[in-house]
């Protein structure tokens, strides 16, 4: 049978997946920031 | 072409926001603000890049122990008004999701606090972490009406962790902020479940004014206060804090403790009559506030 499952919760789940990646990522990018400035502190503290 | 429409319980992924809302947001200011006083009370001056890095393990430390909370307490939240609407009782996400999402947080929180820090600051952070979860959430709460009183030990580890990560140690000022949140933390909590002793009720759970009624207590809020101002007040004469800290500390336990005995006046049973209760439940949250930074201010602005 050739049928196409339509989600009715289809745009929700964009939109949450979107959101989420998008957060993932800054976060992400946040904390390559942080370790890099850590990382720099501690090579001067010794 | 056919057109067969999916299920509506098809489960939707849960939102980035209700992730946030499973660490707590509003509890963890109190951690991280007791957690920071703690770093900046310490002797040793911490770089400001490891010093914000150690505050944002133990708000994520926190984090991670409220989300196992809530992953583990799912069913009680359930049955309580106040916490009806957290993520996981108002099916906006799998239990799953909440205890992946708590562990990663834990192990992450502890190995960055170890790498940016030192790793003595990471174990008390990791011990901090499992107390919270194993002994106060899965051992004591639903078994004691005492959950609070050895439970309350999980938050006080804030300054002992932001003392720890500045100086590499642990000395008696800490373990004195260590006694002041963990005593504070009974009368803080027995005033609110007298408020809200139908929701504990309504879940099972042995809260004090559950277990044996509004009098006791109202008597144990009362006792538990005065061992509390004098962990507060300690400090001053024993040398580790000036007068500043130590004035202030004995005039705020003064309010806590008329407001205190105003709880051990009333007599009321209804939520809407006890307004001595719901006072000193404010109260609390602003002393210990007030009392943490107090100290940070006599450190750092000495008389």
């Amino acid at each position: 049978m050739d049928a196409a499952v339509t989600d009715p919760h289809e745009d929700e789940r964009t939109r949450r997946q979107k959101s989420r990646a998008l957060v993932m990522a800054l976060l992400l990018g946040a904390f390559v920031v942080l370790v890099y400035a850590i990382t720099i502190v501690r090579i001067d503290q010794q | 072409m056919a057109s067969v429409t999916a299920s509506a319980d098809m489960a939707l992924p849960a939102d980035w926001q209700d992730f946030l809302a499973l660490t707590k947001p509003r509890v963890m200011s109190l951690v991280v603000f007791t957690g920071l006083c703690g770093l900046l009370a310490a002797p040793q001056a911490i770089h400001p890049v490891l010093g914000f890095a150690a505050i944002l393990c133990i708000a994520l430390g926190a984090g991670a122990a409220a989300a196992l909370n809530m992953w583990y307490e799912a069913d009680l939240d359930a049955l309580m008004k106040r916490t009806a609407s957290r993520p996981l009782p108002a099916g906006r996400m799998d239990r799953q999701s909440a205890l992946h999402f708590g562990v990663g947080l834990g192990v992450f929180s502890v190995l960055l606090m170890g790498l940016a820090t030192n790793w003595l600051a990471a174990a008390v952070l990791a011990v901090s972490i499992l107390f919270y979860v194993l002994v106060y959430t899965v051992w004591l709460k639903r078994r004691t009406p005492q959950n609070i009183v050895i439970g309350g030990a999980a938050g006080a580890f804030p300054p002992v962790i932001g003392w720890a990560a500045a100086t590499g140690d642990v000395t008696l000022l800490p373990l004195l902020l260590f006694s002041l949140i963990f005593l504070w933390t009974p009368p803080h909590f027995w005033a609110l479940s007298l408020f809200v002793r139908s929701d504990y009720a309504a879940a099972g759970v042995p809260m004090l004014p559950v277990v044996s009624g509004a009098k006791v207590t109202r008597q144990q809020i009362a006792l538990y206060t005065l061992p509390m101002a004098a962990a507060a007040v300690a400090p001053w004469p024993l040398g580790l804090a000036g007068p500043f800290y130590g004035v202030s500390a004995a005039l705020l336990s003064l309010v806590f403790l008329v407001l205190a005995l105003r709880v051990l006046a009333n007599r009321a049973t209804e939520p809407q009559d006890m307004k001595p209760e719901k006072r000193l439940f404010a109260f609390s949250i602003l002393y210990l506030f007030a009392v943490f930074g107090a100290l940070v201010l006599d450190r750092w602005m000495p008389l």
